[in-house]
């Protein structure tokens, strides 16, 4: 609506509300995160440490894939990863919208560029992989194909964040955006693997066979689970820093009002 | 249902009578295609081989080009304020915008494809699926549209915010749609045409909940 006379006091109250909400909540999680945050960096640094020795020394070649079994160690980390972050998003655009809690928009908001790199990882990974084994860094997989069309999705709500200058308007405007995508992600999952079927059939790769030997899988957990460490790591630091921003705002704003 | 009329009527009637609506979309559209055989020379038995895929596309860009004016003149004047506080729920307030975006963009595009679909060599026998299945799928692009338009409505450069935000959204209509208006070009293993026009028909009819429901939820959201 045009920003304008009427509504005054309508409009107090609801700022009254948002600096209330702005100095509880958050403060309790700046506090939870100050102290858990550590722990999480150790855990991700562990994580990815071992997981990287494992799958690069201790893991053996695949016996048809050889060496370049070992991007798998990225790839498929990364690819739950970009799948984990949106499923953050949509949970607390959900929690954003209905409870209006400030903590959560602040949540969605972090974690889409966060999933957006790790979508871009696990395409360029998967990329790399596909050249000696495909022989192209580009097929148009099912798979690869929806994951391209997840990385539009997160760009798309990053572009919605960046354009709406009220973070407040923006928060919920991109929280529809995320569950409007989430309604339609199966949808778009189901018709590409659809067209891929009828363009190339039989050509959908299987990684040699219907399990992956126990001496591969046991890394590839590992390097997971310190990806997700960081990953989580990162949504904190992200989440923090917004909160100082949105302070800074506040502030700001409270400063110029007089 | 009265006032859903009636709204339909006035955008079709503004649409039509203030230019830049269905006869611009038409004209894009033309241009597009056009264009594409230039780009990949003017060999036929490629350009028939391609030209369900190239009508489709053309088809969801210029569906996009009008989608930006779908609420943001109304918002401009101040007459989405009356339309959010009128009694009449959202929903059918957005259903209503994107079925007179279908009567001014969607429609004329089905009606000039086959048209256009001859310039790129297409066979008669192809030209009645292509229309039957972009009469199926289009009404789709206006629907889901209306969400992207609801989105963006009161951001600047919205028009290219639209594009970002809704062609993801556009794929799973270009994959049934480009297959079941190839079917009678290709011969296809079984009854993949028919099964195609179904599945299209199905995210037409997703779009329908989907479209109004979160067009009007954005619209609540965006609009204070």
């Amino acid at each position: 609506m045009v920003p304008c006379c009427p509504a005054r006091g309508g409009l107090h109250q609801t700022d009254m509300a948002w600096s209330i909400h702005t100095y509880a909540n958050p403060t309790r999680f700046m506090n939870f995160s100050a102290i858990v945050l550590p722990y999480v960096w150790a855990l991700a640094g562990a994580g990815i440490g071992i997981g990287l020795y494992l799958s690069f020394f201790v893991a053996p070649p695949d016996y048809q894939q050889g060496d370049s079994v070992r991007i798998m160690f990225v790839h498929v980390p990364s690819a739950w990863l970009s799948q984990f972050g949106y499923g953050i998003m949509v949970a607390s655009s959900i929690v954003a919208l209905i409870f209006r809690h400030p903590l959560a928009d602040v949540a969605a908001k972090s974690a889409a560029p966060i999933g957006a790199v790790f979508t871009f990882l696990a395409l360029v990974a998967g990329g790399l992989w596909g050249k000696p084994m495909w022989g192209t860094y580009w097929v148009w997989d099912a798979r690869t194909t929806s994951t391209l069309v997840l990385l539009f999705i997160y760009l798309g709500y990053m572009a919605l964040w960046a354009t709406i200058e009220d973070p407040n308007r923006a928060a919920r405007v991109a929280a529809v955006l995320a569950i409007v995508g989430a309604v339609n992600l199966p949808i778009i999952r189901f018709s590409v693997d659809w067209w891929n079927t009828l363009h190339q059939p039989a050509s959908v790769f299987r990684l040699d066979g219907p399990t992956i030997h126990s001496s591969l899988l046991w890394p590839l957990f590992v390097v997971a689970l310190g990806f997700t460490f960081f990953f989580l790591g990162v949504f904190m630091v992200r989440m923090r820093a917004e909160i100082l921003r949105r302070k800074v705002r506040t502030l700001q704003m409270q400063q110029a009002a007089g | 249902m009265n006032a859903f009329l009636s709204l339909v009527r006035r955008d079709v009637r503004l649409a039509t009578r203030v230019g830049g609506g269905g006869g611009m979309a038409v004209f894009f559209f033309l241009i597009v295609l056009s264009i594409v055989p230039f780009g990949i020379g003017p060999d036929l038995n490629l350009l028939t081989r391609i030209a369900p895929g190239m009508l489709w596309v053309a088809l969801l860009l210029s569906a996009l080009l009008t989608l930006d004016r779908l609420f943001q003149a109304d918002q401009e004047d101040g007459t989405l304020d009356l339309l959010i506080l009128a009694p009449q729920p959202l929903e059918l307030t957005v259903l209503a915008k994107a079925v007179s975006h279908w009567l001014t963009t969607g429609l004329p595009l089905v009606i000039a494809a086959p048209a256009l679909g001859l310039m790129l060599n297409l066979p008669l026998e192809g030209m009645l699926p292509l229309m039957g299945a972009m009469l199926v799928g289009s009404p789709a692009l206006s629907l889901l549209g209306a969400v992207g338009a609801a989105l963006s409505v009161g951001v600047r450069r919205g028009g290219l915010l639209i594009s970002l935000l809704v062609l993801p959204f556009y794929v799973p209509v270009l994959i049934f749609g480009v297959s079941a208006s190839r079917a009678a070009l290709v011969a296809v293993p079984g009854d993949l045409g028919g099964q195609s026009l179904l599945l299209l028909g199905a995210v037409s009819l997703a779009s329908l909940v989907v479209g109004p429901v979160g067009g009007a939820a954005a619209l609540r959201v965006a609009i204070k």
